[in-house]
C-alpha cells in the first residue's frame, strides 16, 4: 500500500503533503461545515424559518402550517438532493480527471449533459411527458448511452482512451445529439418550453420523489466512487507501470467509467446539467490532500455539496423573494474561479 | 533527411503544390457559385438559372423573376456566402495561431459573447433586428478583448488561450440559459432560433457591412497568409525568419475576430463551420494551401446546410440544426486521423 501512495507523488513540483492525522481532522471539521450549511440550506430563503418551527415540523408536524411544510416538502429534498447529487458531481469529477489523467475532464465533456437534454426533449416530443419524475428516467437513460458511445469512439485505437480523443469524441457526439435537440425544439414548442428550464440546472422544485428514484444509483455510484482510491493511484503512474503493480488497467478504467456514467447520469437526471463543480472541487481537494486519490475522493465526497449547497443558498438569497437557478450561480462564480486556477497554477500537469 | 537540398526537385515540388492548390481553389469557387445560383433557383417557385443570373446582373426584365431573385432569395444566398467565406477564414486563422484544432472562434467563447448581448437585447428590450445584429458584434468584439486580456501572461499559450476562452463561454452561456429562462416563452422561442443561427433573417445593412468589411479584410487575409505561415513555426522561429510576430498576430487576430463578429451579426452563431472549413480545406490544398480555399469551403458548407435545412428536410429549420450533423463526422474522422498519426496524447 505504501509503495503505490508514495510513488503517486509526481517526480517534479511535489505538492506539500499533509499527515495522515492532519487531513483526518480536517475531514472531521469538513462533516461540521456541511452540517452548518445544510442548516443553513433548510432555514434560508424566501420564507426564514427559525429552529423551534424546525424542531416542530420533525417532531410535531401540522400539514396545515406552511412554513413547516415548506421545511418538510421543499427545503428538506432540496437539501438532500443537493448533497447526493453534490457528492455523486465532485466524486465523477475526480475520477474522470485521475483515469484520463486529463486535468479538463467533467461530465459535460463526456457528453452526458447533451445526452440527457436530447433524451428529455424527445420524451416530450413522443410520448408527450411532461413531469420531471419521468424525466428523470429518460435523462439517465440519454446520458449513458452519450456516454458510452463517447467512450466507446474515443477507445478505438492503439493507445485507448486519451485526453484529446476524448475531447474529440465528446465535441462530435455533442455536435449530433445537440443538432437532433434543436431540430426537435424549433418544431415541438413544449420541448422547447421544458428544456429551457431543465438546461440551467437547479435544485428548485425537486420533491422526494425524485430523491427516491435518483437515491440507489447514487448511493451505488458513490460507494464504487469511493472504492476506486488506490486503483486510480496505481492510473497516476501510467498505464504501464500500473499494468507492471499488477493492475488490470483496461478493466479498472471501464469500471471507472461505468460508476461516472452512474453518478453523473443520476446527478443530472435529478438537477439537471450543473456545470464546474465536478471539474474544481476535485482541483481544490488535490491542492488541500496532495496527490493521494483516496484523499482526494473523500474530500470531494464532502466539499462539492459544501460548493453545490452554498451556491444554492446564495442563489436564493439574492433576487429573493425570486431565485437564482444554482446553475447560474455556479457559471457565474465558477468561471472566474476557474480562471484564476488556469491563470496561477499549471494545469496541465496531473 | 539530406543535408544537401536538390534545388530543381524542390522547385519542382513547390510549383506542383501551388499548381494542386489552385486547381483545388478554382474548383471551390465553382461549386461555391453554383450552390449560390442554386439557393436562388429552388423553392415553392422553380426560376431557371439563366433567369436567376439574368435577374441577379439586372439583365432580365420579367418582373416577376427579378421580384423572386432579387429581393426575396438573393439576401438568403448573398448571407450563406459571406457568412460562409467569413467563418471559414476566421476558423483558419485561428485554429493556425493558435496550434490547434479545437480552436475555433465557437469553442473559445466569442460567439457565447454575442449570443449573451443578442439574447439579452431579444428578451429584456424586444429590439429589432438591427439592434440585434449590432449587440451581437459589440458582444463578439468585447468577449475577444477579454480572453485576450485573461489570457495574456508575458505572451499567448494557445493551451490557457483556449482553456480561458471555454471559462469564459461557460460564464456567459450560464447568464443566456438563466435569462432565457426567465423569459416569455415566444421571446424564448425567438432566442433560440437565434441561438441555433439562419442565414435567412439578415437584415440588409448587417450582411451590406459583412460584405463591405469581407471586400477589405480578404485581401489583408491573403497578404499576411504567408507571415501566418511563418508564426505557426512558433513565435521565436518567426522573430528569427524576420517576422513581426506581435504586429502580424494583432492584424490576424483582429481580423479574424471582426469577421467572426459580423457573421454572427448577420446569421447567429452558427456553429461547426469555423471548426471544420479550415481542416477540409488544408486537406484538399496541400499544406501550402490556405485563406481563400478555407472560406470557399466555408461558404459551400453554409449554403449546402441551408439548400437541406431549407428544402429537404420536411419541416424548414434554421441553418445552424444541419451544420452540427455535417460536424460530427469530420469531428470522428479528426479523431481516426490523431490515431493512425499516433499523436493521441
Amino acid at each position: 500500500m505504501s509503495v503505490t501512495v508514495r510513488a503517486a507523488a509526481p517526480v517534479e513540483q511535489r505538492p506539500r503533503r499533509r499527515s495522515r492525522a492532519t487531513l483526518a481532522a480536517g475531514f472531521v471539521v469538513l462533516i461540521g461545515v456541511l452540517a452548518v450549511v445544510c442548516f443553513f440550506s433548510i432555514t434560508m430563503g424566501a420564507r426564514g424559518v427559525g429552529l423551534p418551527t424546525i424542531w416542530k415540523a420533525f417532531t410535531d408536524y401540522e400539514p396545515t402550517n406552511a412554513a413547516e411544510t415548506v421545511i418538510r416538502e421543499l427545503r428538506v429534498p432540496r437539501t438532500l438532493i443537493g448533497i447526493f447529487a453534490g457528492a455523486a458531481l465532485g466524486l465523477s469529477g475526480a475520477i474522470l480527471q485521475g483515469v484520463t489523467r486529463n486535468p479538463l475532464a467533467d461530465p459535460g465533456i463526456m457528453g452526458i449533459n447533451t445526452g440527457a437534454a436530447t433524451a428529455i426533449v424527445f420524451a416530450i416530443m413522443v410520448l408527450g411527458t411532461q413531469s420531471t419524475s419521468t424525466y428523470v428516467w429518460f435523462a439517465f437513460a440519454g446520458a449513458g448511452v452519450a456516454t458510452v458511445t463517447v467512450y466507446g469512439i474515443a477507445s478505438f485505437g492503439r493507445e485507448g482512451a486519451t485526453p484529446v480523443k476524448l475531447a474529440l469524441a465528446g465535441a462530435a457526439v455533442t455536435a449530433i445529439l445537440s443538432s437532433v435537440t434543436s431540430a426537435i425544439v424549433m418544431t415541438n414548442v413544449s420541448a422547447l418550453n421544458e428544456l429551457r428550464f431543465w438546461q440551467v440546472g437547479s435544485l428548485a422544485g425537486r420533491y422526494f420523489p425524485v430523491f427516491w428514484q435518483t437515491l440507489p444509483f447514487l448511493v451505488i455510484g458513490i460507494v464504487l466512487a469511493l472504492g476506486t482510491g488506490r486503483a486510480l493511484n496505481g492510473l497516476a503512474l501510467g498505464e504501464d507501470l500500473a499494468l507492471a503493480l499488477g493492475q488490470r488497467v483496461r478493466l479498472t478504467r471501464v469500471m471507472m467509467f461505468v460508476t461516472v456514467a452512474i453518478l453523473c447520469g443520476a446527478a443530472t437526471s435529478a438537477c439537471g446539467p450543473i456545470v464546474f463543480v465536478g471539474l474544481i472541487v476535485p482541483h481544490l481537494a488535490r491542492m488541500i490532500c496532495g496527490p493521494d486519490y483516496r484523499w482526494i475522493l473523500s474530500y470531494s465526497l464532502l466539499l462539492t455539496p459544501i460548493v453545490l449547497l452554498v451556491a444554492d443558498i446564495i442563489g436564493r438569497v439574492v433576487v429573493s423573494p425570486g431565485e437564482l437557478q444554482v446553475g447560474v450561480v455556479l457559471g457565474v462564480v465558477g468561471a472566474p474561479a476557474f480562471i484564476a486556477l488556469v491563470r496561477y497554477r499549471n494545469l496541465a500537469e496531473l | 533527411m539530406a543535408t544537401t537540398l536538390d534545388v530543381p526537385l524542390v522547385r519542382s515540388g513547390r510549383a506542383h503544390r501551388r499548381r494542386r492548390s489552385t486547381t483545388v481553389t478554382v474548383v471551390l469557387a465553382v461549386i461555391a457559385l453554383c450552390l449560390f445560383v442554386l439557393t436562388m433557383m429552388v423553392g415553392s417557385y422553380y426560376v431557371s438559372p439563366i433567369d436567376v443570373v439574368g435577374s441577379v446582373l439586372g439583365l432580365s426584365d420579367d418582373p416577376t423573376n427579378a421580384f423572386i431573385v432579387r429581393d426575396l432569395r438573393l439576401p438568403t444566398a448573398a448571407g450563406g456566402l459571406a457568412v460562409g467565406v467569413a467563418l471559414g477564414i476566421s476558423g483558419l486563422v485561428f485554429q493556425k495561431l493558435l496550434g490547434n484544432p479545437l480552436a475555433s472562434p465557437d469553442f473559445v467563447g466569442v460567439s457565447s459573447g454575442a449570443s449573451l448581448l443578442a439574447v439579452t437585447s431579444i428578451v429584456i428590450f424586444n429590439a429589432s433586428s438591427a439592434v440585434i445584429s449590432g449587440s451581437a458584434l459589440v458582444g463578439a468584439l468585447l468577449t475577444a478583448v477579454l480572453i485576450y486580456l485573461l489570457a495574456w501572461r508575458g505572451g499567448l499559450s494557445g493551451y490557457r488561450f483556449i482553456l480561458i476562452g471555454i471559462a469564459v463561454s461557460e460564464f456567459m452561456l450560464s447568464v443566456v440559459g438563466y435569462i432565457i429562462s426567465r423569459a416569455e416563452l415566444y421571446e424564448a422561442r425567438e432566442a433560440m432560433t437565434w441561438l441555433v443561427g439562419t442565414i435567412g433573417q439578415a437584415g440588409a445593412g448587417e450582411l451590406r457591412t459583412l460584405i463591405g468589411a469581407l471586400v477589405v479584410l480578404v485581401p489583408v487575409a491573403l497578404v499576411l497568409e504567408r507571415p501566418l505561415r511563418t508564426l505557426e513555426l512558433g513565435d521565436d522561429t518567426a522573430k528569427a525568419l524576420g517576422s513581426r510576430v506581435e504586429l502580424n498576430r494583432l492584424v490576424l487576430i483582429g481580423l479574424s475576430i471582426v469577421l467572426i463578429g459580423l457573421s454572427v451579426a448577420v446569421a447567429g452563431p452558427i456553429m461547426f463551420v469555423a471548426l471544420i472549413a479550415g481542416p477540409i480545406a488544408q486537406r484538399l490544398t496541400g499544406p501550402s494551401g490556405g485563406v481563400l480555399a478555407a472560406g470557399l469551403v466555408g461558404a459551400i458548407i453554409v449554403l449546402g446546410a441551408d439548400l437541406v435545412a431549407q428544402q429537404l428536410l420536411p419541416v424548414p429549420l434554421p441553418t445552424g440544426v444541419v451544420t452540427g450533423i455535417i460536424g460530427a463526422p469530420y469531428l470522428i474522422w479528426l479523431l481516426a486521423t490523431v490515431n493512425r498519426e499516433g499523436r493521441g496524447g
